[in-house]
Order: structure tokens, then sequence, then C-alpha cells
């Protein structure tokens, strides 16, 4: 479970303080599947950062299966990284030098797993995301979609208990971003927390529920449908690309 | 992260930039070539002045005027307060109870002459103990005469190829020769001999030591070898010979040496040339060691997100540093086993042509390069891969 109680995320700034997170609270269950949206400087971003131990709060706390992250070390938060979160980006932010087996297994290496375990693992992986056919192509020879998806198989392949996807389809058709949502959401039905931030009304109108922001904070809570006509978010422009 | 994953990942991130890595590569390889071939020569160098020496024979030592220490350096400024004389010779011949042998010497160069052929030569003056102390055998005829050192008689030993000069196929024995304006009768000719201490012993003629006092108009001699009885008896021989002839000048005016001090001094003199040249050498691989770390500093900015990527996935800052540090230590030690292998054949192809120079690669020097390549490698990777590690993640991500 995610509980985050008054978080703020304060940058220096010249003379002057910006909240990029302004006293957030928030809990998240675990499995529940929540979209972030907002336009741009709203503070998404900077929450998923949040939400994934790459930022610490300013002030405020971030309990994570009541655990207090803020007061992790370094090698502790990187633990946490390594185990409960994987992270899904705009850009894939594949390897290029590495192929897509490599790539998914690139996680492991850092926890210690096995040498025959991983293979077992990526094979697995690839399989649920629909490309064990192309485990040894690299980026540069996939498609958008099979990259982002070969980032959803690294993501997940250490089984952590959240996926936070920033702007998942965000460099797709809308064809291939169809598939790699058809992918995460499936494995939010297998249980997998899923954060989602997206500029895309449909694909927010999907989640569970969706967490308006502005100016840093939250300033809607809306249920599955609710988001139609919401004055913050229906201006929203395309995701930048 | 196993040691071998460390290796992998360093492997694959070196390859991508091959160009790039193979430079540094080769300035690491130059570094550690120049430190092994300059450490073979000068163990070579080493190795020949012993060498040299060791041909001398260890069961002897020498006299000569002048006072400095008895550890092999030639005597020092100051001049020579007493010469040394035959009597001096004659004192340490009676005096030197293990002194087997006693050798006076007077030496210069003279032209000797047969006929209408000449050559200028070393010409030697001594005893028939200076053949035996030198191991100089005669190869036709017989050896200097024997008996009363002051007896000058008119006659030489020619070196090998004086007797070919002068005589070509004619046999030299029994022949008259002109040493300078002495005329004198050839009662032998020595074997081949080579170079002794960079001393042609085959360019000489020996004369008894009287006769060549007289032809260079001296009344001192150069100085006495005194050959010992057993190897063991070296020491105790050169401190009596300098015992007696201080008793004999009123004061300690002569220095002995001994083969083993001269190599000593020398082989001391030759490791400080070889340290100062693998010094010199170094140097080289510190400015390869700098490549390094302006390799590793470009990868580092090049793989900034992707750093940043390795930190959201959940490395840690530790296993970053040890995943940039072990490329740099990879690029060092291939480096270095490159240039093992580049000063190694170096220092083969010089020996087939310089087959008499000992050029021989000392295992330490080997083990040294090797260790200060990596060593360098980890040393100059330390900041890159530092840096690497402290990049904040968020920040590393959105790196462009």
């Amino acid at each position: 479970m995610i509980e985050l109680d008054g978080v703020y995320r304060t940058y220096a700034m010249g003379g002057h303080s910006l909240h990029a997170l302004h006293d957030v609270s928030e809990t998240i269950e675990a499995g529940d599947y929540v979209a972030v949206v907002g336009p741009s400087g709203s503070g998404k971003s900077t929450l998923l950062n949040v939400l994934g131990c790459l930022d610490r709060p300013s002030r405020g706390a971030y309990r994570l299966d009541g655990e207090d992250v803020g007061s992790l070390s370094e090698e502790e938060l990187s633990g946490v990284r390594r185990h409960k979160i994987g992270f899904v980006f705009q850009s894939f932010h594949l390897i290029p030098r590495l192929d897509a087996a490599e790539n998914v297994a690139f996680p492991m290496l850092f926890a210690g797993v096995p040498r025959a375990e991983r293979r077992e693992r990526v094979a697995a992986a690839l399989g649920t995301v629909g490309l064990e056919a192309r485990a040894h192509h690299r980026p540069a020879e996939l498609s958008g979609g099979e990259q982002q998806r070969v980032a959803i198989a690294r993501a997940t392949v250490m089984r952590p208990q959240m996926l936070l996807a920033d702007e998942p389809t965000g460099n797709l058709d809308s064809s291939s971003g169809r598939h790699v949502m058809e992918v995460l959401e499936a494995m939010n039905a297998d249980g997998l927390t899923l954060i989602v931030v997206t500029h895309d009304l449909a694909m927010a109108g999907r989640a569970n529920r969706a967490l308006v922001m502005e100016d840093g904070q939250v300033v809607r809570r809306a249920a599955r449908g609710e988001l139609r006509g919401d004055p913050v978010v229906a201006p929203l422009p395309g995701p930048p690309r | 992260m196993t040691p071998g994953d460390l290796g992998s990942i360093a492997l694959t991130a070196l390859s991508r930039h091959g160009l790039r890595t193979s430079m540094s590569l080769v300035g690491v390889a130059i570094g550690v070539a120049a430190v092994v071939a300059l450490t073979s020569l000068g163990e070579g160098a080493r190795r020949y002045v012993i060498g040299q020496f060791s041909t001398l024979g260890s069961n002897f030592l020498v006299v000569l005027p002048g006072k400095t220490e008895t550890t092999g350096a030639l005597p020092g400024f100051g001049g020579v307060p007493n010469d040394l004389t035959l009597d001096d010779a004659k004192a340490l011949r009676r005096g030197v109870p293990k002194v087997s042998l006693v050798a006076p010497v007077s030496m210069g160069n003279e032209t000797v002459a047969h006929r209408e052929r000449r050559r200028q030569v070393m010409v030697l003056g001594s005893t028939p103990e200076f053949l035996e102390i030198r191991e100089l055998d005669v190869a036709v005829g017989r050896t200097l005469p024997g008996g009363e050192l002051d007896r000058g008689t008119q006659v030489v030993v020619l070196g090998a190829t004086v007797a070919d000069e002068l005589f070509g196929a004619e046999p030299a024995v029994g022949r008259a020769v002109r040493v300078g304006d002495w005329r004198m009768r050839v009662i032998g000719v020595l074997e081949r001999r080579g170079e002794q201490v960079g001393f042609d012993m085959d360019d000489l003629v020996i004369v008894p030591v009287a006769t060549a006092m007289r032809i260079f108009n001296r009344t001192s001699l150069f100085r006495v070898v005194l050959g010992v009885g057993a190897h063991h008896d070296v020491d105790a021989a050169c401190s009596r010979a300098v015992a007696i002839l201080t008793e004999r000048h009123g004061e300690e005016d002569v220095t002995c040496i001994t083969q083993e001090s001269v190599v000593a001094s020398l082989s001391s003199i030759l490791n400080a040339l070889t340290m100062a040249l693998t010094g010199i050498a170094a140097v080289s691989l510190s400015v390869a060691g700098i490549g390094i770390m302006n390799l590793m500093l470009v990868s580092v900015s090049e793989r900034t997100r992707e750093v940043g990527l390795l930190k959201a996935i959940g490395a840690g800052n530790r296993q970053i540093l040890a995943i940039f540090l072990v490329e740099a230590i990879l690029i060092a030690a291939m480096g270095g086993l490159l240039g093992l292998a580049l000063g190694w054949s170096g220092i083969r192809i010089l020996a087939l042509v310089y087959p008499a120079f000992p050029a021989a690669t000392p295992l330490w020097a080997v083990a040294a390069a090797l260790a200060t390549s990596v060593g360098m490698g980890a040393l100059f990777g330390v900041l890159p891969a530092r840096r690497a590690a402290r990049l904040e993640p968020v920040a590393a991500l959105a790196a462009r």
C-alpha cells in the first residue's frame, strides 16, 4: 500500500522556492490502477519520481507497505526500486547495445539472480508481452511498440509490486499504444499496482480512478468515467514527443 | 552482481566504441611495452657486464695505487702518494700467504712491426703468472720466462690477431719483431680469446714486466694482480696485501679490489640505471592513465541517461561505481597484456639481431608493469566512476 501524507517536493530556483509537489496526501491500495493527469508542469512526473523512490519528498511522509521511505539510505532505496518498483518510460530507455533479452535481464544482475533463473524469467517476461520471437533483436531492430513492450518486460521481470508508467504510449501510434495498455492492464488484473501518468484522457478513463493535478497539488480525484468535461484536464494538449 | 556479470557489462560497453577504446588501450600498451623493453635492456646490460667480469674468474684480486673505498670503483682524485713498484710486488709474493700467483702489470700502447707490416697495439708487461690468472693459453711456442721480476728479456708473446696481421700464414715463433724501438723475439702466440671486459685479448702483445717498464720508461707499475688459491681466501688476501703495502709505504695508499666488489658496484649502478629507465617509461604509463580517465569521463557523460536507468531499475551506487571502474581496469589490463606482448616481441627481435646482448625481461618487471597498469586503471577510473555513481537518478534520466 502506498501512503503519501502531506508530501512536498520543493526546488530552490534562484532566490525562490518552487513547489513541484504541494501538500499531496493520497493512499493507493495494492492492485489499484490509478491514472495521474494534469497539464504540463502540474507535478505529475515529480509525483511519479517520488512514488518510484527516484526522488525524496522535501517534507511530509511517504510510506510504502508501512515503511517510511524518506528515512532510507541511498542503498536501501536502490533495494526498494530493485524489488518493489518497475518503471516504464515514454522514451523506452532501452540500452541500444543490448538485445531485448539482455535488456530484460539487466535488473536481475543487480539483484544477484542466478544465471539459469534469469534465462527462465526473461523468457517468461518476453512471453507475457508477446515478444519471445524477438528476444535477440536489438532495440534499433524493433518497432516503437515492441520496444515499449520490452521495457514493460524489463520493468516486471523482478516481479515488482507496482509499475509506474510515465506516458507509456506517448511515443507510439494508437494501435501500438492500445496494445501496450492492454499488456499493462492485464498485469494489473493479475494484481500489479499500476500508476500511469498520461495526457490521454481516453487512457486515463480506463483506470480505476484518476488523480487530477494542478500546480503540484491533487485538485480532484475522479472515479472511472468521471473525467470527461473536467475543467482542468479538458483542454490538455497531446503528450510531449 | 557477480564478477562475470561485471566483466560482461564492461566488455559490452567498451566494444560499443571500439576505436575509442582501442586508442586508450594502445596508449597503455605503449607505456607497458616501454617499461618492459627498457627494463629488459637495463637487465640485459647488467647481465652483459656481469657476464664479462665472470669470464675473468673470481679467484684473483687487483692492487692498484691510490686510496679509495674498496668496493670496486677506480681510485679517485687526489693523486697517488706512492707508486707501486716491482719491490712491492716482490713483497706481496713473499708476504701474502694465500697468494699463489703474483703478476705485476705495466702497460701502454706501442707500434709492433715485422718488416713492412706494423700495428699499433696494447703492450702488456707482466709475468707468466698473469697468463695463468687470466687463463690465457699459449697456442704456439711458450709462455713468458719466469724468474726474477726485474730481469727484462727481450721476448714477446703475440696475441692471435697480432700474429695473423704481422705474419699471416707464416709461423711467428722464433721470428723477430720491433716493439717501438726495441727488437724482440717472438716466443709464443696466444690462443684466441676474444674480448674480456672491453679488451680485445687477441690484439695485444705481452712482454716481461721489466721490459715493458723500459719500453715505456717507467719505474712504477700500473697494478699488481694476485691469484689466490681458493675463492674464500680472496678477502683475507686483500686485507693482507693492503697491510703489507701500508707498512712499506708508511700509509694506506693502495686499493685492493676483487671481482665481486667490481661486479657489485657495477651491478648497483646498472640497477639504478634500470630503475631510472623504468621510471621514465612509467611516465608514459601515467599519461595513458589520463587518457583512460578522459575516455571514462566522456563515457559517463554520454551514458548519463543509462546511469539514470540503471538507478531506476535498482542498481546501487556501489554497483554503478563498480561497472565504470571495471571498464577502466579492463582497458588498462588489456592494454597491459598487449604492451607485454609488444615489449616481449621487441626484445625477442633485439635478441635475434644482437644475439650477444643478453636482453632479458625480469619477472618482477612483468608483474610490476601489469600491476601498475591495472592499478593505474583503477586509480584513473575512480573519478569518472564516482561521478557516475553520484548522479541524481531523476536528472540523469532527463539528460539529453
